[in-house]
């Protein structure tokens, strides 16, 4: 499905991707701050070591080692069952929803272990937020979407212009303004996930992950997602699954590769190959497999 | 044109006309639509069965007689037909047997479906099962024999029959309804909607009560009708358990008459073919019907106008 992309082709994408800010209209600042200091020295947001997950005792991921740092479009990309999203669902430990799943290995977060008993995984969600790859708005108005997060974490000061703001920050409050009453589910899939991403920010997030955003989505809808995770790196750390390479290419600074194992018993494993800043792995890739995959000769 | 594709074949049938095989299906089609009109053709003799002895009724009995005066003594002489006091009686059972089956039923449904573990689910469900399965004489006779003895030993003077505990025990009877029911209604909410309410830092307790029960409440609703109806209709354990003495009072521990107890102790009595005692029969019975329509028309109103629609 993803043509090849060629070298040069690839790093040009990437630089019209960088220019294109209809941020600016939107009075969102430009990625200036951010982009002064290379990626690999901004601050580590997450520290995995030897992050394995399994669910009913069957590994689905294994040994992954990475760093995530702020204020950063990471992008995780694979094959499918590769375990990205399982791996993504570690960090703002999701997974505890799942019955039988079990992660192993070692997160920190700002230095502190996501895993150690007396962490609370509301407390840790509240900090690192959530977007699913389809759009899941609650049965509620456009309005109590956005207010559902700061109202069940007690945040109820100013909420008309929190939900203002958070919904300019998603650029969709010029389409929603006058229907902040009207139910969330008349709204086109695109204004749904920017919905979401703005119920996501509303709660003051540090870390936005992001689930296949824009796998349900136009590609019209899917270019005004990427040009609002571009925006969100000012003020988050976002990290994105993404199973379309040029995306990844678009919009990360740094990519994560992972791939599946397969085991002398037939069973599947999802492990990291390699992570580096987005341009060498898509141009000079230091594995083998990393290169198949992205030139298109694995899929 | 007509000599290449011939739009007939021989005989001047078309060639796309439906074979004798579509004589199955025409069949199927008129078995279910006859299905379904049986149901309709039911109701709408029961309607008329209990309209014509009512009218009768009611050109003896003034309506302004009949729902305008709380003395009931159909039976005696001088009769009187204030069919309150039954209404009342209705009402009060019903009242607590809602007191009991909603929160608890509801609780139970939370419970199952956002809280337990797969396993406690798989044995608590068919426990409640069994307890929607037992006769309501068992209950009626239950209620009478264990659960009024049980108060007056606390110290509650409550009558022999008495409307507290038969309302209570139709409040266990209807439980496993609501609880299933509602259960249900919950697990079909998308896990999708709970993952984004966890996902902005939500309890689980804000998540049950905050989106799932929102999402749910079509189907919640509809258990709480179903039990509200089923209440307000039950005989057996009123029968046994509240007596049968029509006054109009709403204390729990007093002895009430329901409409239904009326209509099922009379109608086992030896009461003449077409007499106004016969007629009263119908005329409660019509009563009965039309005030379990009306609840039903409000509360469908009442989901259409909170519920909240899910993809």
């Amino acid at each position: 499905m993803d043509p090849t992309p060629s070298t040069a082709a690839d790093s040009t994408a990437m630089e019209s991707s960088r220019d294109r800010t209809p941020l600016g209209a939107l009075g969102v600042a430009e990625r200036t701050q951010a982009d002064a200091t290379p990626v690999e020295e901004r601050d580590v947001v997450f520290d995995c070591q030897q992050v394995g997950v399994r669910y009913s005792g069957t590994r689905a991921l294994r040994d992954v080692d990475l760093k995530i740092h702020s204020n950063a479009v990471t992008a995780l990309i694979g094959p499918s069952g590769c375990g990205k999203s399982t791996f993504l669902r570690c960090l703002n430990r999701m997974n505890d929803l799942i019955p039988g799943a079990a992660v192993d290995g070692q997160i920190f977060y700002h230095g502190e272990e996501l895993y150690q008993p007396q962490v609370d995984a509301i407390e840790v969600r509240k900090r690192i937020g959530m977007v699913f790859q389809k759009p899941n708005p609650f049965p509620k108005s456009i309005y109590d979407n956005i207010a559902f997060g700061p109202r069940v974490l007690g945040m109820k000061k100013d909420l008309d212009e929190r939900i203002e703001q958070t919904l300019r920050r998603a650029a969709l409050w010029d389409e929603v303004k006058d229907r902040l009453k009207e139910g969330a589910l008349g709204l086109s899939g695109g204004q749904q996930q920017r919905l979401c991403i703005a119920r996501a920010l509303a709660v003051e997030p540090d870390v936005i992950l992001m689930d296949e955003p824009c796998s349900a989505l136009d590609p019209i809808s899917t270019s005004a997602i990427e040009d609002l995770m571009l925006s969100l790196t000012n003020d988050y750390t976002v990290v994105i699954v993404t199973h379309n390479m040029q995306q990844a290419a678009r919009v990360a600074d740094m990519t994560a590769f992972f791939s599946v194992d397969q085991g002398e018993t037939g069973t599947r494993c999802g492990v990291l190959i390699e992570v580096d800043r987005t341009e060498r792995i898509f141009t000079n890739p230091a594995h083998e497999r990393t290169e198949a995959y992205v030139t298109g000769r694995f899929g | 044109m007509q000599a290449t594709h011939p739009s007939s074949a021989p005989g001047g049938r078309p060639r796309l006309a439906a074979t004798s095989r579509r004589l199955g299906e025409r069949a199927i089609i008129g078995t279910l639509a006859l299905a379904a009109g049986i149901s309709v053709l039911v109701t709408v003799g029961i309607v008329i069965a209990l309209l014509v002895p009512s009218i009768e009724f009611f050109a003896e009995i003034s309506p302004a007689e009949f729902f305008g005066t709380a003395t009931w003594a159909p039976l005696f002489e001088p009769p009187a037909f204030g069919v309150i006091p039954l209404i009342v009686g209705t009402l009060s059972t019903t009242l607590w047997a809602c007191l009991i089956c909603l929160p608890l039923g509801l609780g139970t449904a939370i419970y199952l479906s956002e809280y337990a573990r797969p396993r406690v689910r798989q044995t608590v469900k068919p426990i409640l099962e069994v307890l929607a399965g037992i006769p309501t004489v068992v209950l009626g006779y239950f209620a009478l024999t264990v659960l009024t003895p049980t108060l007056r030993t606390l110290g509650w003077e409550v009558e022999i029959f008495n409307a507290f505990s038969a309302g209570v025990i139709i409040g266990v009877l209807l439980l496993p309804t609501v609880a299933s029911l509602s259960e249900d209604a919950m697990t079909a909410v998308p896990r999708s909607l709970r993952e984004g309410s966890f996902g902005l830092g939500a309890n689980r307790f804000q998540v049950s009560t905050r989106v799932v029960v929102p999402a749910a409440i079509s189907g919640i609703i509809a258990s709480f009708v179903l039990a509200v109806s089923r209440a307000i209709g039950e005989t057996t354990i009123v029968l046994l358990a509240a007596g049968q003495l029509a006054r109009t009072s709403f204390w729990p521990g007093d002895s009430v008459m329901t409409m239904t107890a009326f209509i099922a102790g009379t109608g086992s009595g030896d009461v003449p073919t077409g007499s106004i005692e016969y007629k009263t029969i119908f005329a409660v019975g019509l009563t009965l019907f039309v005030i379990t329509l009306i609840l039903n028309i409000i509360s469908i109103r009442l989901v259409r106008r909170f519920r909240e629609v899910y993809e």
